[in-house]
């Protein structure tokens, strides 16, 4: 099966134009519940009220307002905030190539394919040049009547665009304090270095995780369903607290045995 | 070593308020279709459709349940360089700060993964999901990365890409060319600003300015909660006094 573009343009290079149409790159696998109402188990419904009178307040009523003091707002009309959204264009514009470590992962998120459309050879030529320099391409385009910026890349033969967060939406580490406690001693500091190694893998394997969880909502559904609810069992708690040293050295103990042993 | 969770991301900072023609803010309330009655936070339960009408209830302590004990924990067991993830993985970020007594522990592993440039990994169920997340350390403070687990990535197959063809060297050293003459070493901040906001917050501006379009009301009145704080919440919680 083929899946269907949400959106099609031309990525901008130089005086070369790639044509391209733009793939969601996820697939939604959320186990999706509705909010219902307990007495008819049918679901609810949503509407806006006045907090004070508890009243409904029609759709064509209501205003947008931003809100510039506590409680004073500046109301703005469908109409202004048309005009403030961007020029509708079909072009992908690269503004600058960065290597991937430049950016950090909390700027990631949410990931498309590009496909060639039409004429493929422009297409191919620039996931190879971008593999061969290991470089991303930040760039921009407007879809929807929304400007996005996002990181071009290659992924295996294909490329990809992941879309950035803006700067006001990310707090960087930079900009909070240290946590307190004391500075850990360098024995301690080389206890879990030789713990981490021992649990260090060369990279990062995918096929090594499944949401087992979804799995286990999904049959209790399914049984629940039937008629047969399973029984659960109630959970319990809490976890004790132990003094570090002497996690560090048991945790050690049981991984250099475990390694031995495979 | 017990951490607590604060979202490393906001959403974006100019949000506007639904108002009603006087310039009251309004409330979101959920309301029953048979009786047009709202309904109370425990009036309302979860639902899943199992087929078109027919719900199968789910409640929170039977979510909760569902988890074995073991999967409750972030439970660090395997490390990885910190660049080798992919991005397409990403969903969103979580700062870990220490909780009480557990301040040595956390600043020993952030040290170490900081030093040794390596990412965490972990999976774990909370509130009637489950997280696989990578765990960073920048500055001495953790972050976790929530991640799209393998099947909620589309493959090239699944979206129905052509097959790679081949294509002449001197074509591909022409956008090699052009990528090396476009080349920097860190992105420039303009790229990540939020040009339609600002654009707003002009045009907000320039209304209160001329007192065009200000509507006011009593602060008690006010719908919903204040907006937290979070960098002070943050800063608070690293300082051990969370």
């Amino acid at each position: 099966m083929v899946a269907r573009a949400i959106w099609k343009g031309e990525l901008k290079l130089g005086s070369t134009k790639i044509p391209v149409k733009l793939y969601s790159g996820v697939v939604d696998r959320t186990v999706r519940f509705h909010i219902l109402d307990d007495k008819h188990l049918m679901r609810v419904k949503q509407h806006m009220v006045s907090p004070d009178s508890g009243e409904e307040v029609a759709k064509e009523e209501i205003q947008k307002g931003y809100e510039i003091e506590p409680g004073k707002f500046v109301v703005v009309t469908d109409e202004e905030l048309e005009e403030l959204e961007p020029k509708p264009s079909r072009e992908i514009e690269i503004a600058e190539f960065v290597p991937p470590e430049a950016i950090s992962q909390q700027w990631y998120e949410r990931p498309y394919y590009l496909g060639p459309d039409g004429e493929a050879k422009n297409y191919f030529a620039l996931v190879d040049a971008l593999k061969k320099r290991n470089r991303e391409g930040i760039a921009h385009w407007v879809m929807r009547n929304k400007a996005y910026v996002g990181a071009l890349r290659a992924e295996g033969d294909y490329l990809m665009l992941v879309t950035l967060r803006n700067a006001e939406e990310v707090i960087s580490a930079k900009d909070l304090p240290r946590p307190a406690g004391r500075t850990p001693t360098q024995k301690e500091l080389n206890m879990a270095k030789q713990l981490v190694e021992l649990l260090e893998e060369a990279e990062f394997n995918a096929k090594d995780y499944k949401d087992e969880y979804r799995k286990r909502v999904m049959e209790f559904i399914e049984k629940k369903a039937r008629g047969k609810a399973p029984r659960l069992q109630a959970v319990k708690s809490k976890r004790k607290v132990s003094a570090l040293d002497s996690v560090l050295e048991k945790s050690l103990r049981t991984l250099r045995k475990e390694k031995r042993a495979a | 070593m017990p951490v607590n969770l604060f979202p490393a991301n906001k959403s974006s900072r100019a949000p506007l308020r639904m108002l009603s023609s006087e310039g009251e803010p309004l409330a979101r309330r959920y309301y029953s279709e048979k009786t047009e009655r709202d309904l109370d936070a425990d009036e309302m339960v979860r639902g899943y459709e199992i087929k078109k009408g027919k719900y199968i209830v789910v409640t929170d302590d039977e979510l909760e349940r569902m988890a074995p004990e073991k999967t409750r924990d972030i439970d660090l067991k395997r490390f990885v360089p910190a660049g080798s993830i992919p991005p397409v993985y990403f969903e969103r970020g979580y700062f870990l700060t220490p909780d009480k007594g557990s301040e040595k522990a956390y600043k020993l592993l952030a040290e170490t993964m900081e030093k040794g440039n390596k990412a965490g990994l972990a999976t774990f169920v909370m509130r009637g999901k489950e997280y696989l997340v990578s765990i960073f350390a920048e500055y001495g403070i953790l972050r976790a990365e929530t991640m799209r687990f393998p099947d909620e990535l589309r493959s090239p197959a699944d979206v129905g890409l052509p097959k790679k063809i081949k294509v002449a060297p001197t074509m591909v050293r022409k956008f090699e060319k052009l990528i090396s003459g476009k080349s920097k070493k860190q992105m420039s901040a303009r790229n990540l600003e939020d040009e339609q906001t600002e654009r707003l917050l002009k045009l907000v501006k320039k209304k209160s300015a001329h007192r065009k379009n200000v509507v006011e009301v009593e602060t008690e009145k006010r719908a919903e909660g204040n907006v937290i704080d979070i960098m002070a919440v943050l800063k608070k919680s690293l300082a051990g006094k969370g």
